[in-house]
């Protein structure tokens, strides 16, 4: 690919450049820890009443009983929801979100995903994001919104009975709600594997370079 | 009335609400903290032990609290619960409570009268008869339970603003407190602007009969912008007060306002 070729331009001129900005680092630990309290109090919350034939181990649920849990649901919910408006803020204002994320082309998607499939994709320069990240950045910040919505709708759906109506109804709000966190669990699991992988991404998401 | 199994005898319930976490009683403590494990869990992704339990159970008891000014100031007593068509019902309802059925009260409805008490004009006791004369409405709305299941149910009866208008009571109090027949006590307060909601009810009939055992007989309060555990049953006191006199579920860490 051409942009190849102007990746690599761009990492020998400015080698020392900034990969990721202060505010994207700050905003993407506080969301890590936000989501992660999220999740095992939400696994709490599951299981007091499961949507399906399991329950999680109480091991990785937060609050040890359902109102503990609810606590910390209810208590985590404000750091998760200030920081991912805020994020979105900056990142439209920025036009971060536009220069980073877009465009993403069903072509180029279907060729980096080949290329990472046989660990061909290149990571020469990290400030350019490839297609198999802009898909599942972009895809998990849509899951973040519609979890937050719908779980929005499950805490208040008399107030906020038309975000409920958005979803259905209450029941079926409640499953979507699971499957986003299905889906940031899985998001979670690639997302530190890969940054494993390619290690001096996780120290640009630390240090910045 | 009965007392909770789980309070010191002698010790005045609101004296032990007002203290700290550390005087609750033992068996909600045990519950709280009782994810010791899980907590643990926490300490080894963060790589500190910042979530001590205590600490931990303060700061969530005073999120809690403002999340409780959050939704009393953003609730909107003209926002209705929706209602449904008879179709919609769910069928069985289901029974629910922390014991079976077996062990719900079984009020003798002949002997039973409704106390009313606190800021009220006419203090005077209800029989069932007198309040099965009072105008009553059908409404049929989602019951939504703080485990995350919920159901669609019918029920009649008389709206609560309307017994408080008759009963004579000052609206501009905080909260109304109920007390039910259940054997430790169960009870649960309600602020005001929700017990004036339209659609909150003095229930007497679920699906155009007289209210089963399981699901409160002989009343229970029907409270559809609020969570199931604020929807008591077996009611029998109801008392207008400006305190906050604690609840079963509330003073074990459920939220208090819970509304929907």
């Amino acid at each position: 690919m051409s942009s190849l070729t102007v990746t690599d331009e761009q990492v020998s001129a400015t080698p020392a450049k900034v990969i990721q900005p202060a505010w994207v680092r700050v905003m993407h630990w506080i969301n890590a820890l936000a989501m992660i309290l999220m999740i095992l109090s939400g696994w709490q919350i599951y299981n007091a009443s499961p949507l399906f034939g399991f329950s999680f181990p109480r091991d990785y649920t937060l609050g040890g009983w359902l109102g503990g849990g609810l606590l910390w649901h209810f208590a985590a919910m404000w750091l998760l929801m200030i920081n991912g408006l805020a994020y979105l803020v900056t990142g439209f204002a920025t036009g971060r979100f536009r220069k980073k994320l877009l465009p993403i082309t069903p072509s180029g998607v279907l060729h980096d995903v080949r290329a990472a499939l046989t660990f061909k994709l290149g990571h020469a320069d990290l400030t350019v994001y490839n297609y198999v990240q802009r898909t599942l950045y972009a895809g998990i910040i849509l899951v973040g919104v519609i979890i937050v919505l719908s779980g929005l709708g499950m805490w208040k759906p008399v107030q906020l009975h038309w975000l409920v109506s958005l979803f259905g109804d209450y029941p079926t709000a409640r499953y979507i709600h699971f499957f986003c966190m299905a889906a940031i669990c899985a998001f979670l699991v690639i997302h530190v594997l890969l940054a494993l992988l390619v290690p001096k991404s996780l120290r640009a998401m630390i240090i910045g370079r | 009335m009965a007392k909770r199994s789980f309070l010191i005898p002698g010790v005045d319930k609101r004296l032990l609400i007002k203290d700290s976490i550390k005087t609750m009683p033992e068996v909600s403590r045990r519950r709280f903290i009782a994810g010791g494990a899980s907590l643990g869990a926490l300490t080894l992704l963060t790589g500190c032990d910042v979530i001590d339990s205590s600490s931990a159970e303060e700061m969530l008891k005073s999120v809690s609290k403002f999340n409780d000014a959050v939704q009393a100031f953003i609730f909107n007593p003209d926002a209705l619960a929706p209602t449904f068509p008879e179709s919609a019902i769910t069928k069985p309802f289901p029974f629910n409570a922390y014991y079976d059925l077996d062990d719900a009260p079984d009020v003798d409805g002949a002997d039973w009268k409704l106390e009313v008490r606190g800021l009220v004009d006419n203090k005077k006791s209800w029989a069932l008869p007198e309040l099965y004369k009072l105008p009553q409405v059908t409404q049929i709305t989602r019951h939504i339970c703080v485990e995350g299941w919920s159901a669609i149910g019918s029920w009649t009866g008389t709206p609560m603003r309307d017994f408080l208008k008759l009963i004579g009571a000052d609206t501009r109090a905080k909260y109304v407190w109920f007390q039910c027949a259940d054997k430790d006590g169960y009870n649960s307060p309600l602020d005001m602007r929700t017990a004036l909601h339209p659609q909150t009810q003095m229930t007497f009939k679920y699906a155009g009969d007289i209210l089963p055992r399981a699901y409160g007989f002989p009343m229970k309060i029907r409270v559809p912008t609020k969570l199931g555990f604020k929807n008591p049953k077996y009611v029998v006191s109801m008392e207008v007060t400006n305190d906050y006199k604690g609840g079963y579920w509330e003073d074990q860490g459920y939220n208090s306002f819970s509304g929907s």
